[in-house]
């Protein structure tokens, strides 16, 4: 008899094959690389930038002929352009700020967890302290220090967003550091850090990609409420966030503005939602 | 012969979280009450007791995974009372331990054949493909079984990783903490068999933990009973099982049907 099943998956692997019977997360992986590659790779279709005005448009409004088919803002730039150039700031943001904001947290949860003790309480109560600190206060104080722009921007939402996954990791490398996988690396002569990084953080996978997936919409959020509030990204530089705050504040007049970069926002926030909801089915294990 | 293990006067407490105040140390809680005994090379020591008697912790002070408050144990003539980690790192290859969970014991995520070479890479040993194939032969497990997870493997099985992840070391005394009380009757016998055997050729040490005092009377030469922290007896197997001196070695012999011991499994 033949053997067809092949042999050795991991259960990384059995969870991935899951996830791809899927059938609304994979669309959404889909479509959430179909919107990722037209921001990033739209813009190069047009013969001018986001940035440049075109006197003879201004304010223009849909018509596929023109050379703007979406029309223009109120300066005249390029309204579609514009909201491909802000996706392509929004998601760069987005999966930076989720990669970046979960890396810390993962590394700080596993160490906490792992040594446990004074370090871990220690570590945790920084946690909480921050925790507390206010949100606008602390990215108010990141402005100054970094002088706005995008780098405050993206230093205040990873400093907010790791704490989250900190937790999370912690208890998780709390509950891996009793089994005795983990003493029996003790017993082999692997240091502390050896642990921590070869099986504490693998055994965290499911908790991270479940969550990180959470994470890059949290981003995307508040990117664009920061960008909203005027201390994200700024003009003329375009971002969902901003655009959608021009949008806003012309919407008696023309709901054109703020239809195409909300609704684009929503699309990818659907996605990573169903995507999230996917991963978690098929890697929590609480689940099953 | 020489011995291998000597503890004096060993006493091990542990910080009680459950009755922490709410500043200040937790009480301690004395698991270890002052042990001596010895452990010649070549011997297979039974240690049974009570649970919560204090084997396993007894079991983890003896190749330190736990450091002792009070008293010493000396490994071949070294002192690892109070060693510190980066000293102990080293000597660890010549103790090892083989754990009671299959399940739990042996990393999900990683590939047999990386359970394996994981303390051989870090003692700076040989881990090539080879040599995994080697520690695999020992434990009787075919070759293929290097790319599999724990997950595709039986208690049983993952039981003889555990052991051969031990082994592969070449250590000179081994702690088995209860390594068959989650399997079958049958796979018992095979690996209680397969260690027995593996003892014996490599000429190790043994110190074996164990409920089922059956098992310890065909495997073990020598028995050490504790109860709360303390060794009540300590002799010879036969002398145990034919004139316990304690009242509580007694009380234990008395609450376990012994089948006949010449059954022949061994
Ligand atoms: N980390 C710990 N903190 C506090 N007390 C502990 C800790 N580990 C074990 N103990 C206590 O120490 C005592 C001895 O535990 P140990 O695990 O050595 O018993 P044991 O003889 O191996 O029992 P069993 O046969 O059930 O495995 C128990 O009373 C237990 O509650
Ligand atoms: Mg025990």
């Amino acid at each position: 008899m033949v053997d067809i099943t092949p042999r050795s998956l991991s259960t990384f692997q059995l969870q991935l094959r899951r996830f791809a019977q899927n059938r609304l997360a994979m669309i959404s992986v889909a479509l959430l690389a179909l919107i990722a590659a037209s921001c990033f790779f739209g813009p190069f279709a047009f013969p001018f930038t986001g940035e440049d005005a075109d006197f003879d448009f201004i304010g223009a409004p849909i018509d596929l002929a023109s050379p703007h088919p979406f029309g223009t803002d109120d300066f005249g730039r390029d309204l579609l352009l514009r909201v491909l150039e802000g996706g392509r700031i929004s998601l760069a943001i987005g999966f930076l700020g989720a990669i970046t904001a979960g890396f810390i947290g993962v590394l700080y949860g596993a160490v906490a967890g792992y040594a446990g003790g004074r370090t871990d309480r220690l570590m945790m109560r920084m946690v909480e302290i921050l925790y507390g600190f206010p949100y606008v206060i602390l990215v108010i104080l990141l402005s100054l220090l970094f002088g706005g722009g995008n780098v405050a921007l993206f230093a205040a939402i990873v400093f907010t967003l790791w704490l989250t996954p900190a937790v999370i990791v912690r208890a998780q490398a709390q509950s891996l550091s009793k089994r005795e996988f983990v003493e029996a690396a003790r017993a082999g002569g692997m240091t502390p850090w050896q642990i921590v990084l070869e099986h504490i953080v693998p055994n965290c996978a499911s908790v991270v990609i479940v969550y990180g997936s959470l994470l890059v919409p949290e981003v995307i959020l508040s990117e664009s409420f920061l960008s909203f509030l005027g201390i994200g990204i700024k003009e003329p530089q375009a971002s969902w966030g901003n655009l959608i705050q021009t949008g806003t504040a012309a919407m008696d007049t023309d709901l054109r503005l703020l239809l195409l970069p909300g609704i684009l926002l929503a699309l990818v926030l659907f996605c990573l939602n169903f995507i999230a909801d996917g991963l978690r089915d098929a890697f929590d294990p609480n689940d099953r | 012969m020489a011995e291998l293990y000597t503890v004096s006067d060993l006493h091990l407490s542990l910080p009680d979280m459950t009755r922490k105040p709410l500043l200040g140390a937790a009480p301690r809680l004395e698991i270890l009450k002052g042990l001596s005994f010895t452990i010649p090379s070549g011997e297979i020591l039974g240690i049974v007791g009570g649970s919560g008697s204090g084997k396993s912790t007894l079991g983890r002070a003896l190749i330190r995974l736990l450091e002792p408050t009070a008293g010493s144990i000396s490994f071949a003539g070294l002192d690892i009372t109070h060693l510190p980690e980066s000293r102990l790192r080293p000597l660890r290859c010549r103790f090892q331990m083989i754990f009671q969970d299959p399940m739990s014991s042996l990393n999900p995520r990683q590939q047999v054949a990386q359970i394996i070479a994981g303390p051989l890479g870090v003692q700076g040993l040989d881990h090539s493909p080879a040599r995994i194939a080697d520690a695999l032969d020992q434990v009787g497990l075919p070759r293929s079984f290097a790319q599999r997870y724990p997950h595709e493997l039986s208690g049983g099985q993952r039981q003889r990783i555990g052991i051969a992840r031990a082994i592969a070391l070449k250590p000179e005394f081994i702690l088995a903490d209860e390594i068959v009380s989650g399997l079958d009757v049958s796979s018992q016998a095979q690996i209680l068999n397969l260690l027995a055997g593996l003892v014996k050729d490599l000429g190790m040490t043994l110190a074996f933990i164990s409920h089922d005092l059956s098992v310890i009377r065909r495997l073990c030469t020598r028995v050490l009973v504790l109860q709360h922290g303390r060794i009540v007896e300590n002799a010879a197997t036969e002398q145990v099982f034919n004139y316990p001196q304690a009242e509580y070695t007694r009380e234990l012999l008395g609450s376990i049907p012994l089948p006949d011991p010449d059954q022949a499994w061994l």
